[in-house]
């Protein structure tokens, strides 16, 4: 072998470099450094001489290397696509590199670089063939998969390509599948493909199980034939001896990587059905299971975790064939004694495959066993991430028998928890309680032990649906009462305590208003009492209760009346307070009793529904809720299509709708943050984009004096943006003129009056306000003046402008405004743009369910969908969302969408000559604080447009 | 199949890093730097293994350079956390007995290595011995090519050429 040192020779100036940078005492030497050598390679680049070959190389290299130390990198690229024409391999290995690092697969270049493989990977010579296919599969673009779609198969099977070129050429071919999986499924290939299975050189199958695993999952009806070829090999390599493979073996055990990757492709099918195929399968995992409890043939941990890794992926075969009793308990067994292995790892596997087996019928009561054990890791696991899966699991193997106690013990541990997995251990607590709640008393207890334990992890779905179960069922109700009663009256209790305790005495507290120690009085000023330290969302709902407590106590009347007319609440600045307030003390002193009790009646059970925490926890977690829905009912999944739900109206779960039915209108205040994303916060701030179009909103920078011009034009953005959402309000203002805007659009037209405010105490003289359009605009929107501008303002006045127009056709962009205006001698020039914007011609139209399920199909081609997906700019927020789309002008429709959080929309572009349908489908997803936007439109334009244009403002 | 592999130091400066699949240069700077400063965070004997956005990250420290990849939910973390292993054998047994500076001044003979070991975040080839004969090999040409070089140069300065 090549010692380090020579092959150290071959670039000496970059190792040079390298050292130089390694010596950088502090990143601005560093900073400085790497500079300098930029500024040199790019001299070279451009110098007249040309570069040789050997030069090129080196400094592509190091333009590698000063790419890798994170800086960012932008020229080079021809000159790396150049060396891939050299006839020297390691200048086109260098090449290859290069663009495999730092060439996206849109770059310009890509033609050029795609020609340069398509000679390659026809050449004669092994290596270079290599190269090519390196490559591909590390860019892997969509026009890389048309180009060599039909090459690499070619490759794949000849009977002259060598066996490294058929490795690369099978994952060179996953990686363009998995760029382009409709584009090609290669039926005609098929059985070439599978009988790769059979080849004598192990890494060739070991290449080929990766492909077939994917183009299986694609198309299974095509390569169904495989199972059987798989199960023979599988067969062959767990039965061998250690020395039979060679080289394959790894650490004594033959073939880990080939095994699992057959045991992975089997998972794709149903158990084979020919008896002797099935049998020897039984058999290979039999003999897996077997291997470990041999003792084991090294102590090093690579021989038990490679050993192990084949086991864990049988036991998944196990529970995916799941009619096998025998080998489902052996397999719990097996991880039954993992759960207490002294290797972090095995325990932390094993809890997460429990979990699976937990949900299968004939191994849930082997998993029940080990139930202490599970308890125990959550006391006593020093790791976070195990201490997760033991919860996990306790979850899921929990049951009518166990459920108290394991939530007794979740509940126990919620005290100590990690502030990150707390959020989700609430969650799965308060739907175990429910689930399994043989006694609603119980129930009640555990919610209210809940909030007491960790109010501030419990979420409004959790608070939200101990209401509607007490509500709906009579039997808990005076429980209910009795105990938020008692709860309240600890000196300091969390604010949903007293959520859930002024909604439950306002409707039940008459259940003991009996017992003199909480008369309708005592109940009263208990409540009052926590009022003032509420949030303005918690004292909208105590407002409620107290007039419900009219209702039910007329007795104290008076004494409500005095505090819901006090000043404290008739005059507060929050208006919902306010409103309340003066409503309640209305509704209560002119109604009759019997119009009072009317109005005021018991609520009415809720429609039994899916529950909220269900489906919260369910997109927290798709894959943790899965066993208790197996256990449940073969209920059936739901991937976030709307598409899938048309025919399963069932599945539509609560929607936010439960606010307004619990009296809250205000949204509250604190929407619960995981704490999971803590370091995404933390760093998430510096990618963040920043509100401000980067479309210029003033064309000519304004001469007023201390303005700054680049702040003023952000400011301007900032306020021509929140004009897509409203029809009113300022324009521009800086500090001569302020501008006002007020819009009325009704269907294709619509009137614009301006508002120009002089803020000086001088005229401004020589006024004039032209609008104006661009060529854009020409013929697609008609305007006109209702009458001349004024031509000056006096000081401190204001003066209207109104314009009125007319949407002919769709437009993009908006038309502008120029304000000339003089002010001390000095003219002065404005221009802005108008908020005319497509969607103000917009209605919304209201439909139901099934009919928005229908045009969303009838729109379903490529052109008329545009889709975005795109980090969140503003915190996830249903509420606001929903306040934007309208603002918008779209109709957000309720009960449509069967997740919640998503919003769905429609509306309609009037424009004189036709009107353009919309429907739109905004989904949040809060972990990664990302939005997905699907805006379809029967003109496609119009689906880009409104889809850029709501993007950045979610 | 594997998302991702990255190299990094104890002090948190990536040595080498493979994608392998397609994410914007923005997005990776940002995995890379919560990533890193996650996994620095964990006290030694934790479990090598953490549920991490979508990922399941594998981890595991050698010397001073931590080996990172980012798996797929349906993947193997065992057998990923051997695919690190073998991969630093590889390395161990080319560079004879490896060391974080081998990585630093041969980073991409680093990649040759990796891109014949693994392509599309599959293995390609599990044997080490094979692995290191196509290394070997492509430096064969490598050899061959300098001498042709050197020839060259002298040729060169004897004004020959």
């Amino acid at each position: 072998m090549p010692t380090v040192s020579s092959r150290g020779d071959a670039m000496r100036g970059l190792a040079v470099f390298i050292s130089d940078i390694r010596n950088c005492k502090s990143k601005e030497a560093e900073s400085k450094r790497i500079n300098k050598e930029l500024a040199n390679i790019r001299s070279k680049f451009k110098g007249d001489k040309t570069l040789d070959g050997y030069s090129k190389k080196k400094y592509v290299c190091k333009l590698l290397f000063i790419f890798l130390l994170g800086h960012d990198i932008d020229f080079g690229h021809m000159e790396a696509v150049n060396l891939l024409s050299s006839n020297k391999y390691t200048e086109k290995q260098i090449g290859y590199l290069f663009i495999s690092v730092l060439v996206s697969s849109n770059s310009d270049l890509m033609k050029l670089i795609i020609q340069n493989i398509k000679n390659d990977i026809s050449s004669p010579k092994p290596v270079h063939v290599n190269l090519a296919l390196h490559c591909i599969a590390n860019i892997g673009s969509a026009e890389m998969s048309e180009a060599f779609g039909q090459e690499v198969p070619k490759l794949l099977v000849s009977a002259h390509a060598s066996e490294s070129v058929k490795q690369s050429a099978a994952l060179c071919l996953l990686r363009l599948i998995r760029t382009l999986p409709d584009a090609m499924t290669y039926a005609e290939w098929a059985s070439r493909v599978i009988h790769l299975l059979n080849d004598q050189h192990m890494g060739v199958v070991t290449s080929a199980a990766s492909l077939i695993h994917t183009l299986s999952q694609l198309s299974p009806g095509d390569y169904k034939g495989c199972v059987s070829l798989a199960v023979s090999r599988l067969s062959r390599i767990v039965t061998s001896t250690y020395t039979d493979l060679q080289d394959y073996t790894y650490y004594f055990v033959p073939a880990p990587w080939l095994s699992v990757k057959l045991l992975r492709l089997l998972q794709c099918y149903p158990v084979p059905e020919e008896p002797a195929v099935r049998g020897r399968l039984v058999e290979c995992l039999e003999t897996i299971l077997n291997k470990c409890q041999e003792p084991p043939k090294s102590k090093k941990v690579q021989h038990s975790n490679s050993k192990n890794a084949v086991l864990f992926e049988a036991i998944n075969l196990i529970i995916h064939i799941d009619s096998e009793p025998n080998l489902l308990v052996r397999a719990c067994n097996q991880l039954g004694q993992f759960l207490q292995h002294r290797e972090t790892n095995l325990r932390y596997l094993a809890l997460e495959s429990m979990c699976l087996l937990a949900g299968s019928e004939f191994s849930a009561d082997a998993v029940k066993k080990h139930r202490e054990t599970v308890i125990n890791a959550l006391k006593t696991e020093r790791d976070v991430s195990v201490r997760q899966r033991a919860v996990d699991l306790l979850y899921a193997m929990c049951d009518k028998t166990n459920s108290e106690e394991i939530v007794a013990e979740m509940l126990a541990y919620l005290k100590k928890a990690d502030y990150a997995i707390r959020e989700e251990m609430v969650l799965k607590v308060a739907i175990l309680s429910e689930k399994y709640a043989s006694d609603y008393t119980w129930y009640v207890d555990t919610i209210l032990q809940l909030i007491r334990v960790a109010g501030d992890y419990v979420s409004e779905e959790v608070w939200h649906r101990v209401i509607q179960i007490v509500i709906n069922r009579d039997d808990a109700q005076g429980y209910a009462a009795k105990t938020v009663f008692e709860n309240l009256q600890a000196p300091a209790c969390h604010e949903n305590m007293v959520k859930v305790g002024g909604y439950i005495l306002g409707e039940f507290g008459n259940l003991i208003a009996g017992d003199e120690r909480s008369s309708p009085l005592v109940q009263f000023n208990l409540l009052h009492s926590k009022f003032h330290l509420c949030t303005p969302s918690t004292r909208a709902l105590l407002l409620s209760t107290y007039i419900k407590f009219i209702n039910l106590f007329p007795e104290i009347k008076q004494t409500i009346q005095n505090v819901l007319q006090n000043d404290n609440q008739l005059r507060n600045a929050d208006v919902e307070l306010q409103q309340r307030a003066l409503e309640y003390s209305q509704l209560s002193s002119i109604t009759s009793q019997d119009v009072l009790a009317t109005v005021l009646e018991e609520m009415p059970p809720f429609p039994e529904r899916e529950s909220s925490i269900l489906a919260k926890l369910k997109k927290k977690k798709p894959a943790s809720v899965q066993a208790i829905e197996k256990e449940e009912e073969k209920m059936k999944k739901s991937p976030p299509s709307i598409e899938n739900h048309v025919n399963v109206p069932k599945e539509v779960p609560a929607n936010t709708n439960s606010v307004d039915l619990l009296g809250l209108s205000t949204p509250p205040a604190t929407p619960q943050q995981s704490t999971n994303s803590l370091l995404v916060d933390v760093f998430g701030s510096v990618d963040q984009p920043v509100a401000p179009k980067p479309e210029s909103n003033i064309s000519k920078s304004e001469t007023a004096g201390s303005v700054d011009p680049e702040a003023a034009q952000n400011k301007s953005n900032l306020l021509f943006s929140r004009f897509l959402f409203k029809n009113s309000g300022v324009l521009f203002e800086n500090n001569l003129i302020q501008v006002g805007v007020k819009c009325e659009f009704k269907e294709h037209t619509g009137r614009v009056g301006l508002f120009f405010g002089n803020k000086t105490g001088n005229q401004l003289q020589n006024f004039s306000a032209s609008v104006s359009m661009g060529a854009d605009l020409q013929g697609k929107v008609n305007i006109a003046p209702q009458k001349e501008a004024p031509t000056q303002i006096d000081g401190g006045a204001q003066v209207q402008h109104f314009v009125n127009l007319e949407c002919i056709t769709f437009f993009s962009g908006s038309p502008n405004l120029q304000l000339r205006y003089q002010h001390a001698s000095t003219p002065q020039q404005v221009t802005l743009k108008l908020p005319v914007i497509i969607n103000k011609f917009m209605e919304g139209t209201n439909m139901p369910a099934a009919d928005f399920f229908n045009r969303w199909k009838q729109l379903g081609q490529p052109v008329q969908e545009t889709q975005k997906i795109f980090q969140a700019n503003h915190p996830i927020d249903t509420e606001a969302a929903k306040t934007k789309l309208t603002g918008f002008g779209m109709s957000v429709l309720i009960n449509v969408d069967p997740n919640p959080d998503n919003l769905v929309g429609s509306g309609i572009v009037k424009t004189k000559t036709s009107q353009i349908g919309c429907l739109l489908r905004l989904e949040p997803n809060k972990e990664a604080k990302m939005y997905r936007l699907t805006v379809r439109s029967s003109v496609g334009e119009v689906a880009a447009l409104l889809c850029t244009m709501l993007e950045e403002h979610f | 199949m594997m998302r991702f592999m990255l190299l990094f130091s104890r002090q948190g400066k990536v040595r080498l890093q493979k994608w392998f699949n397609a994410i914007g240069d923005k997005e990776r700077k940002k995995i890379t730097r919560e990533l890193v400063s996650l996994v620095l965070s964990r006290r030694p004997k934790m479990c090598n293994f953490l549920d991490w956005k979508d990922y399941k990250v594998v981890y595991k420290r050698y010397a001073s350079l931590f080996f990172c990849c980012a798996i797929e939910e349906s993947d193997n973390e065992l057998l990923a956390l051997e695919v690190i292993h073998r991969f630093v054998e590889i390395l161990d047994k080319y560079f004879g007995s490896v060391c974080e500076l081998d990585i630093i001044f041969n980073f991409e003979k680093a990649y040759f290595i990796l891109d014949e070991f693994l392509l599309a975040g599959e293995i390609q080839e599990s044997s080490k011995n094979k692995v290191l004969r196509a290394v070997e090999n492509s430096d064969a040409l490598q050899e061959e090519n300098q001498e042709a070089e050197a020839t060259r140069s002298i040729l060169e300065e004897f004004g020959l050429s």
